[in-house]
């Protein structure tokens, strides 16, 4: 893998002096930074720094009470969650939000919803405009369902899959929706080392094949520190460093909030 | 000659046979692979041209007649075709394990001067150039799936398309010169190298010639009379000659089309949307399967496990003898057996994909009677085959009607046998190979002055003329008070239960036999969750009390079963362990084709076998494995040593 060969572009996301508070609790508090166009960005930090209100926060989700954020150039202050699908914001969640009782086909067909141009009654008949579109879209699903390696589960219900699958299906079914910017939210919570290493590559075949621009949450510091190009940390709702792994690994202040400080 | 017998072929090479389905059979489907979920078919006109373009490519890059096309992969149309580009222009594939590490191609890409390798993807393409620096011959390798290969530069690197791209540029150059290669094909040039497992010493290239493959392909064909209209999946190791004989060889004869998977886990699903007519298996292939069904029927409502185990014992009374046409069956049997045919056979036979099956095969080692006549009790006609990579699998057969479980049948018309003082099976075979690749000493070993291929095999010829194998010369050994011992076969009756894996047994030049075992964790992990067992691994639930326990069971039945026996009497087991770990080809403890290299395996854990002769009640052992990416580790336990009950010697039962 040659990290270093590959085009990092201009910045498609900025995020200008980010505040959020929930009543008097201080979520985030004046943060900033930068995503660039097919950079691996993660976002690491103790447990309730921030980081998924950070996320919510690029999706819409949560409105923040100041600064604005800049996605290909649009300045917004709030967006409403389906508008930044439409704008090809996608990610995947820390707890599973799968439809468990639909198969890994259906649910990564999901994906595909904001694509379909056919309304629900065409769709019903499933006739003429309606059947070539799904087919179209199931032939997009299917190379996912290849990509991701999970062929002989395509009919197999989500509910009935191991953890670390269903993460795949996840995983999926955001790309399903061909993001251009793919928010992973802890993609590696709770897997063993093997599903680990799969999950690394698949992130990296993503971000390579499909040329996708990745922001993602992560604990694993061995899986951060391999496939990231840049990451930002973040306690108590503060920015306390932001660079190359390499930098912020020798960073004092990153190793105070992880390591804890000598007294 | 079998060829000449039936007169339906004049092709006498395998790429004058693809020439031959393309003008008879152009629009037939010869080969189909399931891309993007959707079953796609070639025909064979397209596989004409797919080879064709492959092989002017090759042409282009230099490869030549002689030449040696390394090819390493699943079962894929393209590496099927990348043999027949290879053939066409006088070359010999030489197909390799794709589950070996790098390490372990050395030795044959070096051997087999192989300066062409045909890949499947990223992981393969990875091994290549880590052996670049130990093969510096190699020098051109193509791969068929680009994924993740987007950033890799190095100049040896092609991808098929442009390959063929070339080849297609270099065809219009020289229009006649596919047809001109093909047609200096002989049938006495080597069509395929096939490398022997290595059960001893370094593996050997088997260098077959197109004659002894499509002997051998043809006098199948005509025994089960398989035609175009067949179908077959193939999903076995393509350096494992059934599948060249199977899956290639006899599509170019008899011009049927083979499926392939897609992917390894996805096999259970593709046969059932296959269907196959005809298909080959070894052993454990038919013993997965059968444990799933077993686990899963466990899992099965009470109603359902009722009827299921009330029917197979009907099918076990009389199924097997339906199938073979006794007519001793009575009339209630047969209504009884229709009745079980429509509530369970017929849909057990269609969940495992054989409701089409009209002759499946089974060879590469012994199978268990009670797995056998299982599979021939639903009514799916399988057989036992006898033959190796040397004579192309062409030596005995099972004929329809005259199913023994524990005899390899007859030889197959045109195949002579003769045995040696020594109980060693001697045979003259149309499949024969040639030689050993720059092994003449080694070829020479096996042939005597009359042209007799020694098979190393021991074995007797029963009343009725079908062949029965004990075991290999070599390993059929004597033990300290005289008496005979056969490993393998004791070996066997331990693994035809569903709990044990894997069983290495020691006795030769000993007072007494003593074993290792291996417990199937699929298995007897499910036995375990059955009665609230908690285990965290295989080494920890090798180690449970209660699992010792139900091994010393299945033990003792084989001594009981041994004690029957007027030869092996002796070879009872007097005392076994469990081993720490599974047996594991990576770790050199196995062959590729999962055979047991008992020489190693006695180096390798000595202390192991120490203890069980001392007769110590356990013993501390720590043990390097080696991971699927090459990492080690290291697995340690107290195992512990189990003496089990032996049985008098009761000769009356015979």
């Amino acid at each position: 893998m040659s990290q270093t060969q590959r085009n990092i572009g201009d910045v498609v996301l900025a995020l200008n002096n980010i505040s959020l508070s929930f009543g008097g609790v201080h979520a985030l508090s004046d943060i900033s930074f930068d995503v660039r166009k097919h950079e691996i960005r993660a976002i690491i930090g103790p447990n309730g720094a921030g980081k998924s209100s950070m996320l919510n926060v690029i999706n819409g989700v949560y409105t923040p009470q100041k600064g604005n954020i800049v996605f290909n150039g649009n300045t917004r202050a709030q967006m409403k969650p389906h508008e930044a699908a439409v704008q090809g914001i996608a990610r995947t969640f820390q707890s599973l939000a799968l439809f468990k009782g639909m198969s890994v086909l259906d649910n990564i067909m999901t994906g595909r919803n904001l694509k379909m141009k056919t309304n629900i009654f065409q769709q019903a008949i499933r006739w003429g405009a309606a059947e070539r579109e799904e087919i179209e879209h199931r032939e997009k699903v299917e190379q996912i369902i290849e990509f991701l390696e999970i062929q002989q589960y395509r009919k197999t219900q989500v509910g009935r899959l191991p953890y670390g699958l269903q993460k795949r299906v996840d995983l999926g079914r955001a790309l399903a929706m061909e993001p251009s910017l793919l928010l992973l939210d802890e993609p590696m919570a709770g897997m063993n080392v093997e599903e680990k290493q799969d999950m690394s590559r698949f992130v990296l075949d993503v971000n390579d094949e499909y040329g996708t621009t990745i922001v993602l949450i992560e604990h694993d510091m061995g899986v951060v520190m391999d496939i990231s190009d840049r990451v930002v940390v973040l306690d108590y709702g503060k920015k306390i460093g932001d660079g190359s792994p390499q930098e912020v690994r020798n960073d004092p202040a990153v190793i105070s909030a992880y390591l804890g400080v000598q007294h | 000659m079998a060829s000449n017998d039936s007169g339906a072929l004049q092709a006498d090479t395998i790429p004058k046979l693809m020439l031959e389905h393309a003008a008879q059979r152009g629009d037939r489907p010869s080969i189909r692979e399931k891309n993007l979920g959707i079953w796609q078919t070639s025909t064979w006109q397209q596989v004409a041209g797919e080879v064709r373009a492959l092989a002017c490519g090759l042409a282009a890059m230099g490869f030549k007649r002689g030449d040696h096309l390394a090819i390493i992969g699943d079962n894929r149309p393209r590496l099927y075709w990348a043999m027949t580009a290879a053939q066409s222009l006088g070359g010999v594939p030489v197909p390799l394990y794709q589950d070996s590490v790098a390490q372990e191609m050395i030795y044959v890409m070096h051997d087999g001067d192989i300066a062409f390798a045909i890949v499947e993807d990223q992981e393969q393409v990875d091994k290549m150039l880590e052996i670049q620096t130990d093969c510096p011959a190699l020098k051109n390798i193509i791969y068929d799936d680009p994924r993740g290969l987007r950033n890799y530069h190095q100049p040896q690197l092609l991808s098929y398309e442009n390959l063929q791209q070339v080849g297609r540029e270099y065809d219009k150059l020289h229009p006649s010169f596919f047809e001109q290669q093909i047609k200096q094909g002989q049938s006495d040039d080597i069509a395929i190298m096939l490398y022997t497992s290595g059960t001893t010493g370094k593996p050997k290239g088997v260098r077959l010639t197109h004659a002894s493959v499509i002997n051998s392909a043809q006098a199948y064909a005509n025994l089960e009379n398989l035609s175009e209209s067949d179908t077959i999946l193939s999903y076995l190791p393509m350096a494992w000659v059934g599948d060249n004989l199977f899956s290639y060889a006899q599509a170019y004869v008899t011009g049927f089309s083979v499926n392939c998977p897609e992917s390894s886990d996805t096999v259970m699903t593709d046969m059932r949307e296959i269907g196959p007519t005809y298909y080959f298996a070894p052993p454990r292939v038919f013993e997965n399967l059968l444990t799933q069904v077993m686990i899963r029927m466990e899992d099965a409502s009470a109603i359902k496990r009722k009827m299921f185990h009330y029917f197979m014992a009907v099918a076990k009374k009389v199924g097997a003898k339906i199938l073979d046409g006794d007519k001793s069956v009575g009339v209630a049997d047969r209504l009884l057996y229709a009745l079980g045919s429509f509530f369970i056979y017929a849909p057990l036979r269609n969940v495992l994909g054989m409701s089409r099956v009209r002759v499946a095969y089974t060879a590469g080692e012994a199978i268990g009677p009670d797995l056998f006549s299982f599979y021939r009790s639903l009514g799916i006609n399988l057989k036992q085959l006898y033959g190796s990579t040397e004579t192309c699998v062409l030596i005995c057969i099972q004929p329809n009607g005259q199913v023994k479980p524990d005899t390899v049948g007859p030889p197959v018309p045109g195949v002579e046998i003769k045995l040696t003082e020594s109980g060693e099976v001697l045979v003259k075979t149309p499949g024969i190979f040639k030689e050993y690749y720059k092994r003449p000493d080694a070829t020479a070993e096996v042939f005597d002055a009359e042209g007799w291929y020694h098979t190393g095999d021991a074995g007797y010829f029963d009343k009725d003329g079908h062949l029965k194998i004990i075991d290999r010369v070599k390993d059929v050994g004597k033990m300290a008070g005289g008496a005979l011992f056969a490993p393998k076969y004791v070996e066997n009756k331990l693994k035809f239960f569903q709990y044990i894996k894997e069983a290495v047994v020691f006795g030769d030049g000993r007072n007494e036999v003593t074993a290792f075992v291996n417990i199937d964790l699929e298995a007897v992990g499910n036995w375990a969750e059955r009665r609230n067992l908690a285990y965290s691994g295989y080494t920890d639930l090798a180690q449970q009390p209660s699992v010792v326990e139900l091994i010393t069971g299945c033990v003792e039945q084989v001594n009981r079963d041994l004690s029957k026996d007027t030869a092996l009497f002796d070879s009872q087991i007097r005392r076994f362990l469990i081993l720490h770990k599974e047996l594991d080809p990576d770790d050199d403890e196995l062959t590729r084709t999962r055979k047991v290299r008992r020489g190693f395996i006695a180096e390798k854990y000595k202390v192991l076998i120490d203890a069980l002769y001392s007769g110590k009640p356990s013993q501390y052992i720590e043990t390097q494995v080696k991971f699927e990416d090459g990492r080690t580790g290291l697995v340690s336990a107290d195992i512990k040593i189990q003496n089990v009950q032996s049985y008098a010697a009761t000769k009356a039962a015979a």
